[in-house]
């Protein structure tokens, strides 16, 4: 097979045609737009697929809404400040269990904030973002490699479960060119009976979240939750790297995760034992495998480029089993493997 | 094994390119390979600048913090990123425009005239390709072929003169470096 240098944009765009993404709508912005300049000149070379730049952000998501509706394998993408925009039509989504694959390329914020890597919108992507009780599948993933596999499972998972699915990754992934190798995608199964395709002679089918009787409404938020239970309990991804023998373990996903598996060898250089926990599903959080470390382990470091969101989720999943410390650097601003290196060596030994 | 190397210089003295040719060298040569470009809000004329990771293993971080390698093609560019290369680090100069040279003394430079020897060949743009010539023939990362080679597959379908005289180019720049 042939190893490809590509640009993590470009990747995520190739993945989700080679996956047979048949819709996409976006709307530029930095740090994303490569993608969706991907999309616009190899969308047009495969014959029935359809790109379309829309006038912003809001019409992108609606617009893949409504092809999704329809039975196409949709995506849209954009980078923090437009993600806040999609909110409405992502909630849309999951109420009237839409599949369809949502990127977030993040950057720094809050607000406009700037255009380098930022993982500030972990809650936003994890807590559901937009309004009422509902979930998105969120993948982190870490490596070109692992951003052209994930893109390809973000539509198979969407259509599993019928839900949105978001791609969560940032500016350094988006921009950093990596060799890939793009696996070949399983046939998409989605039964006819959820798209509407026209009635024809039969009986006219709705697809609507407006659910006036509460009881309807109540009836259909536990039918979600349940659907978002299965989702917790099959589907947890995370990757456990040097955790055998390690004194201390490093939680950190995407970038963060990268920048501490340079931190390790240097640590191990200097006989720190330290390891890694990168969750690859933010939601559902692999929380029973993070506990399960600290049968052993009673020391951990949240890493994030944030002022600290997915430390919460640490806190819930060791539950006060363990000793967790952290540190953050917010608003795009990016440490080399050299500072997280001393900043865990002084609390390490701190510890010790 | 583990190499970092920073290319810089204004924006439309092929920078990128010879980061991403680099990188897709090292590929084709079997190692793990990151480019990491600068992207922002840049003006006309600013700098532009990439980092190129190599080794033999995975590659944790894509930025470099301290580079083994350092080409700038543009004085501000020295002046950015020269305290940043590692002691016993190499720094490569376009010394048709830079008239200035590295206040380091515990790096080699190399002054390598390549807008002058672009000229020379007739075809000022390939001064990137010739630098690139000093960079392989120094670093010894790659063979010539191989990065030739990469070099000609991602300039893809461009017109077969191309090839040609980044050849020339290649060779110019790699003649230029004494051994």
């Amino acid at each position: 097979m042939n190893k490809t240098l590509m640009s993590g944009n470009h990747v995520i765009g190739e993945a989700s045609i080679r996956a047979g993404c048949h819709f996409y709508a976006g709307y530029p912005i930095t740090p994303q737009n490569e993608l969706t300049e991907y999309m616009s000149e190899h969308m047009r070379s495969n014959e029935g697929r359809v790109f379309i730049q829309a006038e912003s952000e809001i019409s992108a998501i609606n617009m893949i809404a409504g092809a999704a509706a329809a039975g196409a394998r949709v995506m849209t993408s954009s980078s923090s400040p437009g993600m806040s925009l999609k909110q409405e039509g992502i909630s849309s989504m999951a109420a009237c269990e839409l599949p369809g694959v949502i990127v977030n390329i993040m950057r720094g914020g809050p607000g406009l904030g700037n255009i380098r890597p930022a993982q500030g919108d972990y809650f936003q992507a994890t807590r559901g973002g937009g309004h009422g009780d509902y979930r998105t599948i969120v993948l982190a993933p870490a490596t070109c490699q692992e951003l052209a596999d994930l893109t390809m499972d973000a539509f198979d998972f969407a259509d599993k479960y019928r839900t949105p699915v978001m791609i969560l990754a940032d500016g350094m992934m988006g921009q950093m060119m990596e060799p890939v190798i793009f696996k070949k995608p399983t046939p998409r199964q989605y039964p006819e009976k959820f798209m509407l395709r026209g009635a024809g002679t039969g009986k006219s089918k709705f697809i609507r979240a407006l659910l006036l009787d509460p009881i309807d409404a109540e009836e259909h938020n536990w039918k979600l939750a349940r659907k978002y239970e299965v989702i917790t309990k099959n589907e947890t991804l995370c990757e456990e790297y040097n955790v055998e023998d390690a004194d201390m373990v490093i939680v950190a996903y995407g970038t963060s995760a990268r920048i501490a598996k340079g931190a390790i060898k240097r640590l191990r250089d200097n006989g720190m034992k330290v390891g890694l926990f990168r969750p690859i599903t933010l939601w559902p959080f692999p929380e029973q495998k993070l506990r399960a470390l600290s049968a052993k382990i009673k020391n951990f470091f949240v890493f994030e480029l944030s002022t600290g969101q997915m430390l919460d989720d640490v806190r819930l999943a060791l539950q006060g089993y363990a000793h967790i410390d952290f540190h953050g650097r917010p608003g795009g601003a990016v440490p080399t493997p050299a500072e997280l290196t001393n900043v865990i060596a002084r609390v390490y030994n701190k510890n010790d | 094994m583990i190499f970092k190397a920073i290319f810089s210089g204004f924006g439309g003295q092929g920078v990128l390119m010879m980061g991403t040719s680099l990188a897709h060298g090292a590929m084709s040569n079997g190692y793990h390979v990151t480019f990491l470009p600068s992207y922002g809000a840049e003006i006309r004329g600013g700098t532009a600048n990439c980092t190129v990771a190599i080794a033999d293993e995975e590659i944790a971080s894509p930025v470099a913090s301290e580079p083994d390698y350092l080409v700038v093609m543009n004085a501000p560019s020295l002046f950015s990123f020269q305290n940043k290369v590692a002691a016993k680090g190499v720094i490569f100069l376009n010394s048709s425009i830079i008239s200035e040279r590295s206040s380091r003394s515990d790096v080699q430079a190399y002054a390598v005239p390549c807008g002058d020897i672009a000229q020379d060949l007739g075809n000022t743009r390939v001064a990137n390709i010739i630098m690139m010539g000093a960079f392989i023939k120094k670093s010894g990362i790659v063979t010539p072929d191989i990065y030739l080679k990469s070099l000609e597959s991602i300039m893809g379908g461009r017109k077969k003169g191309v090839a040609e005289i980044n050849r020339k180019a290649f060779a110019a720049g790699f003649d230029y470096v004494k051994d």
